[in-house]
Order: structure tokens, then sequence, then C-alpha cells
């Protein structure tokens, strides 16, 4: 098992996890941290292909995640203010309530 | 003066103003209305006084003084249609015969239609009545003519039917309009002819006119069916629309029944209009009817046609008018009588005779039928002549100027007009060349009408009265009036026209005596023939027939006049078939009833039966089938389009309920199906699904 697939699986592993947050988890704030680590896993798979490719060049893997990290903390931020309007407007933040946007 | 001649239309055109102008008064302006209509005739009668001196001036020397003037009308393409108005001795005597006889009734009429409710109305067709005439006369198109012939025949219409409340007025008015109508056609198709060989319709227009030389060279030249000329087929289909308005055999049978209008109507259509018009139109288009190729004046067929045609109308209404009681229906048959007299002068070449009687004739028959009117009115609305009698005591002056009038029409000699005119027509058609019947059947004509006026004067004015009084007493106690209703003068309104007629018809024939035909000579600018022993001959002659006729009239009728109603009439005793038949009026009615008119409504079941059964069932068939087509077209939207697009509109509709299901506004449900997919997807890259 070389260090690639090692990365690979830790990565996938923590996308697994976050996603399994995000689909069981009821509460608002539970799930975007599920996302979060989605995210992250992403990342994670950025960092381990850029380390192991056989022509590395000097920073792009880096660059990449940390645009990445400043996306995702906007997202959180917004992510988390969203959360907030809509504890004040429902006194709840329990995601199976929340439904009115249907057909 | 020169004014006058230049705007002639003037005369005619006053009339139908104050017509105009009656007609949009309301029912109550009596006064109004009669003092329109009287000023209109009025200055009509001034203004024809005044035309009239030029053209008693300027004629007499071996030339027609004339003076017209045309318009063009509108014109199509190269064809111009030009009307206009001429003033000639022709029309110039009848423009002031016609306004002073219309205006002299429309005084009588004061009188006689005081009571009547409509008397606005009346005059407003009588004025319509005497503009349509007027304008007749003074026409110098025969298209201007044919159109005031039409409005002479509806105002005609209007005025017979004028009591339309009666079913036999209103069945007399239709009766007169149809039967006139008749004869129009023929007018009309014979102006339409002229106006294709010629042209033009105008009478005169500086030598293009169809009545001038230029015109009847070409018209006389053209031969048509049976060798007759152009000119002559022309003049008899013209001849026909005269027929049926002078009511001259067989299209008389609407003049008669006339008489149920208004009797100052009887007197205007009877005198000075209507029935005057046919004749003269004969004496307006004499040129065309005279013209021959061989260029003898006289010959032409359509001449021998029209004095033919006179000359039986005038010995058989004398004869009908023999065994009638009405009043006016004697009067109404001595009218056809006398018109055959004078469209037989026309035929034999009298064209100078023929206007003479018309103008005589128009004075003493207008007289005779204000004189009916007066002694209707005065006998409360009784017109039998049986029920009347004795009158010579109760209406003196109706009984004068009855008897002038009777007197002229029966031609007794030497004094009254009638003797004049109608021994100038009577030598005239001794004259005629080709033939002596229509003279010998003028003859007897004499005879009877000197035969039946006697009669009818005997019944009306002599014996006693055989009105039945108890009858009228019982109805007048209760409305309070006078309990003894007998005959009563008319008033002055009434009995002044009836002095000025009379003394026209006395002195009017004094303008064309053998002695000095200055009537002659004014109408047609030659000398008249003078006296001569044949003249003299023929006087005396005629002179002896009708005295023969009143000596037997009053052998008959006069020694001992009907003292009771149930009396037989003595003609009566002597001849019952011949004189039923007479009464009966020759079944003129029932034939035309039995022929013309059950043919006609044989016809019209014909084309009913055909109109029921077949077009009526095509129509049906076609509407069915419409109906089918239509049926089809919705069962073919409602069930076919209509459904099948609700159908796919239903799918749509349930497919968009399922689909919006989907879309329960839970996020993680989204989230669920997100991850699914992204499973899926992984899956299919790992297992190279689409390398």
């Amino acid at each position: 098992m070389n260090p690639l697939t090692q990365c690979l699986l830790v990565s996938g592993a923590l996308f697994g996890i976050g996603l399994a947050a995000i689909l069981v988890r009821r509460n608002a704030i539970m799930a975007l941290l599920g996302l979060e680590l989605m995210l992250n896993a992403g990342s994670l798979n950025f960092i381990a292909f850029w380390r192991f490719r056989p022509d590395a060049e000097p920073m792009g893997g880096v660059v990449f995640v940390l645009f990445a990290l400043a996306i995702a903390a906007a997202e959180a931020a917004v992510g988390l203010a969203l959360i907030v309007a809509i504890y004040r407007h429902f006194h709840s933040t329990n995601l199976d309530e929340m439904d009115r946007l249907k057909g | 003066m020169e004014w006058i001649i230049n705007h002639i239309w003037v005369i005619p055109g006053l009339p139908l103003m104050a017509a105009g102008a009656i007609a949009l008064m309301k029912r109550e302006q009596r006064t109004l209305a009669a003092s329109l209509a009287l000023g209109g005739i009025l200055l009509a009668f001034i203004g024809s006084v005044l035309a009239f001196w030029p053209t008693m001036a300027g004629s007499g020397h071996d030339a027609v003084w004339r003076h017209y003037q045309n318009h063009v009308w509108f014109q199509f393409g190269n064809y111009p249609l030009s009307i206009g108005w001429v003033l000639d001795p022709l029309a110039g005597c009848m423009l002031v015969m016609v306004t002073l006889v219309s205006g002299l009734i429309f005084v009588f009429s004061l009188g006689y239609m005081a009571e009547d409710s409509n008397f606005t109305r009346f005059f407003c067709f009588m004025s319509l009545f005497a503009a349509a005439m007027l304008g007749i006369v003074v026409a110098n198109s025969l298209l201007l003519l044919f159109i005031c012939w039409e409005l002479v025949g509806l105002a005609s219409y209007l005025l017979i039917g004028f009591w339309f409340h009666k079913p036999s007025a209103a069945e007399a008015a239709r009766k007169a309009f149809l039967t006139t109508r008749i004869g129009d056609l023929g007018f009309l198709l014979g102006m339409v002819w002229l106006y294709a060989r010629t042209g033009t319709l105008l009478f005169y227009d500086g030598g293009q006119g169809c009545l001038e030389a230029g015109a009847l060279e070409g018209l006389v030249a053209r031969a048509t069916l049976g060798g007759l000329t152009l000119a002559t087929c022309i003049s008899l289909l013209i001849f026909c629309g005269a027929i049926g308005k002078s009511g001259q055999v067989p299209l008389h049978v609407w003049l008669p029944d006339a008489m149920e209008g208004p009797t100052p109507v009887s007197a205007l259509i009877h005198a000075a209009t209507m029935v005057a018009a046919g004749v003269f139109l004969m004496a307006r288009i004499y040129p065309l009817l005279d013209a021959d190729p061989a260029g003898v004046a006289g010959w032409s067929p359509a001449m021998v046609v029209v004095a033919w045609t006179g000359a039986i109308t005038a010995l058989m209404a004398a004869a009908i008018a023999v065994a009638q009681t009405d009043i006016k229906r004697i009067l109404a048959y001595s009218t056809i009588s006398q018109l055959g007299y004078m469209m037989m002068a026309l035929g034999v070449g009298g064209y100078a005779a023929g206007m003479f009687h018309l103008l005589t004739h128009a004075f003493f028959k207008a007289l005779l039928f204000l004189g009916a009117g007066s002694v209707i009115h005065g006998c409360h609305h009784e017109q039998d002549i049986r029920r009347l009698g004795g009158l010579r005591r109760h209406m003196p002056v109706t009984f004068a100027t009855y008897a002038i009038g009777m007197m002229a029409l029966a031609g007794v000699p030497l004094l009254f007009s009638g003797f004049w005119s109608k021994d100038e027509i009577l030598h005239e058609a001794m004259a005629w060349p080709i033939s002596r019947g229509p003279f010998f059947l003028g003859l007897a004509g004499a005879f009877l009408t000197a035969f039946y006026m006697t009669r009818q004067m005997v019944y009306v004015f002599a014996g006693d009265y055989r009105g039945q009084k108890q009858k009228l007493n019982h109805s007048d106690s209760s409305k309070g009036r006078r309990p003894n209703k007998l005959p009563h003068e008319s008033p002055a309104v009434m009995t002044v026209p009836l002095i000025i007629l009379a003394v026209g018809a006395v002195g009017l024939g004094f303008i064309n005596t053998p002695f000095w035909p200055g009537f002659h000579r004014y109408l047609t600018g030659h000398e008249g023939e003078g006296v001569s022993t044949g003249t003299l001959g023929l006087m005396i002659v005629s002179g002896l027939i009708v005295g023969a006729g009143l000596g037997l009239g009053w052998v008959l009728y006069g020694r001992k006049p009907g003292r009771v109603l149930a009396a037989t009439d003595p003609l009566e005793v002597i001849q019952p078939q011949g004189f039923r038949w007479l009464g009966q009026r020759l079944y003129w009615d029932e034939v035309y009833q039995r022929t013309v008119i059950a043919w006609t409504l044989a016809m019209g079941r014909v084309c009913d039966w055909i109109e029921r059964n077949l077009w009526e069932n095509a129509v049906a068939a076609v509407s069915q089938l419409t109906l089918g087509f239509s049926w089809a077209s919705r069962l073919l939207d409602e069930y076919g389009i209509n459904l099948g697009f609700d159908r796919v509109c239903d799918k749509i509709r349930l497919g968009g309920r399922r689909v919006s299901a989907m879309q329960n506004g839970q996020v993680q449900h989204y989230l669920r199906s997100l991850a699914l997919a992204l499973a899926a997807l992984f899956l299919l890259l790992a297992w190279g699904g689409w390398r």
C-alpha cells in the first residue's frame, strides 16, 4: 500500500464521516460540521495528489488548499449566520421542521 | 313675365313645396295647412296665367311658339341624361286649366272635408297631386314626365285610399295603383327603347330632341316586327301607359272603383289631373305618334290603334253608365267615355279637337263631380241615386250648376262647351280617311251620354226625396242634432266654386267654335277649317242625336219621376237581361277575376308549391347537412381533439404533481438523493463504465 492510497483512504473516510453526519444529524449545526469535514476531505485529496505526483511543482496543491480553506471559512460564516437567522425565526435548529420550500 | 318663362319649374314647384311643408305639420294645424295649399295653388295659377300670355302672343304665325330649357341631370360615360322644362301652347293652356280647376277644388274641399280629422293630410296629398300633374305638363323630357307620371300615380293611390279604414277604399286604391302600373310597364319599355335608339329623351332640344325631325326620320326609317316602324312600336308602348292612366279599355276597371276616395279627389282625378295626363301624354308625343314613312298625316298604325281604342271605350263606358245607380259611378263611366272621345280625336288626327275637349271636359266634369259632392254632403253621404230625389227644391244652387254641367256633358247645342268640343271631335272622325267606324261609335256614345245624364238628373233632382228618414231620426235623437234630416244646401265655400266652374263650362266652348277656331290656331299654329256645309250638317245631326237622347230619357224617366224607393228602373222593365249586363259593368271585373287574377293566383300557388316542396326541401336538406357537419365537428372537437388534449393535460398535471412531491422541503432528503447519485457515479467510474 503506497502512501497515496493511504492518504486517499483517509480522505475517503473523512468524506464518508462528513456525509453521514450531514445525512443523519437533525441539528443544523451538526450538519454544517459534517459539511466542513467533507470539504476538508476534498482538500486532503488535493494535497495528496500534489505531494505524490511524479514531477512535483513547488506550490500548486498548497495554494489550492489555502483558497479552499478561505472559502470554507467564509462559507461557514454565512452558514452559521443562516442558522442563527433560522433559529430566530423557527426557535429551533431541527432540519426536519424546515420544509417550507416544497412543491 | 320674362322671368316666369325662364323659371317655369316654379309652377309645379310651389304646390310641391306646400305639400312638403304641410307634411311636416301637426294634425291640428288645419288653418295653416289649408292656407298653404291654397296659397301654393293660387301662386301657381298666377304664374300659369303669366306664362300663358307669351304662348298666346307668340303662336299663330304658321309655327308654334316654344321655349325650353334643358339641363344635364347626370352623365354616365358619354351618355348624358338631360331633363328640362318646356313652355308651348300645349303646356300653357294645360297649366291654366290645371291650376284653375285644382284651385277651385281646393276651395270646395275646405267645405267638404271640414269635419274630417285628417284634414291636414288631405291637403298635403292634394298639393302633391297638383304639383305632380303640373310637372307632367311642363316636362320637356320623357323621363321627367315619367317621374311626375308616377308621382301622380302615387298621389292618386294615397287619395283614393284616403279613408283607408274602409276596406273597399283600401282595395280600390290598390286596384288603381296596380292597374295603372300594368300600363306604365309598357310606357317604361317604350321609353327605354326610345332612349336606346335616339340617345335622348328630351322632347325638344334644338333639333336633337326625340320629337324633332332628325330623330323622327331615324325612327320611321327602321322597321321592326310585322313591318311596323320603330316610331309606331314605341308610340304604342307609350300608349299602354296612357291606356292605364286614362282608363281606356281594357284597363278602365280601376276608375269606377276610385270613387271610394273623397269626392273632391274624384273631381281632381277625373277632371283636371290624373286621367287627363294620359291624353296629354299622347298629345305631347303626337309627332312621334303621327310619324309615318310616307309622310302622310293620320295614317300611322299607332294612330289607328289609338282611334279605335278611344271609340270603343267611348261607346262601351257610356253604355255601362246607363245602368249604374251610384251617382259618382255614373260620372266615372262618363269620364271614361269622354276620355275615349279625346283619344279618338287624337287618333283620327284631331290634335286640337282632343285637347279642346280635354279642357272643356275638365271644367264641366269638375263641376259635375263637385256638384255630386255637394249632393252627397247635403244628403248625409248618400250616394245611391234611388235614395235621392227631389233635390231641386232643397238645393237650388247645386241643381242649377249641376244642370249646366249635365247639359255641357250631354252636348246640348250652341250654348254649352261640351257641344262644341264633341262636335269638333265628331267632325274630325268623319273626315278620317281610314274608317267611318269611330265616327258612328262616337255618335252612338253621344246619344247614350245624353240619355244617361237625363236619367241621373231626373233621379237626383226630380220627384220626392226618397232618403230613409225614420232610420236617420233614430240616430239623430241620440246625437242631439236637427231632428228633421232633410237635405240642405251646401255652404258658400262649396257653391261658389260650382258657380265659377259653371261659367267656365258654358263660356269655354266659345274659344274654338267652327265660326272662330281660335284654339286650333293657338295650339297648332295653323288656321282651322272654318265653316263648311259639312260642319253645319254635322252640327245639326249631332244636335238631333243629343235631342233624341234627352227625349228618350225624359220619356222613360222624366214623365213620372219615381216616388218610391222600390220602384224598378223603367229600362229594366223593357230590357231586363241587357240592363243586368250593363248594371254588372259588362262583367269586366268578373272576367279579370276569372282570367288574369285567377291565373296570377294559380301561378302564385304553383310558386308557393314549388317553394314549399322543392326549395324548402332543398334548403332543409342543406340545413340538415350543415347541422350534421356541425355535429360531427362538435363530436370531433369534444371527444377527439378536446378529449386527447384533456388527457395530455391530465397526464402532465399528474406528472407535475409527482415531480413536485419530490420537492418536499427536507434538505436532508435532497442530500440523500445527491449522495446516492454520487455513489452511483462513483461506482460507475470505478468499474469503468464510460470508457
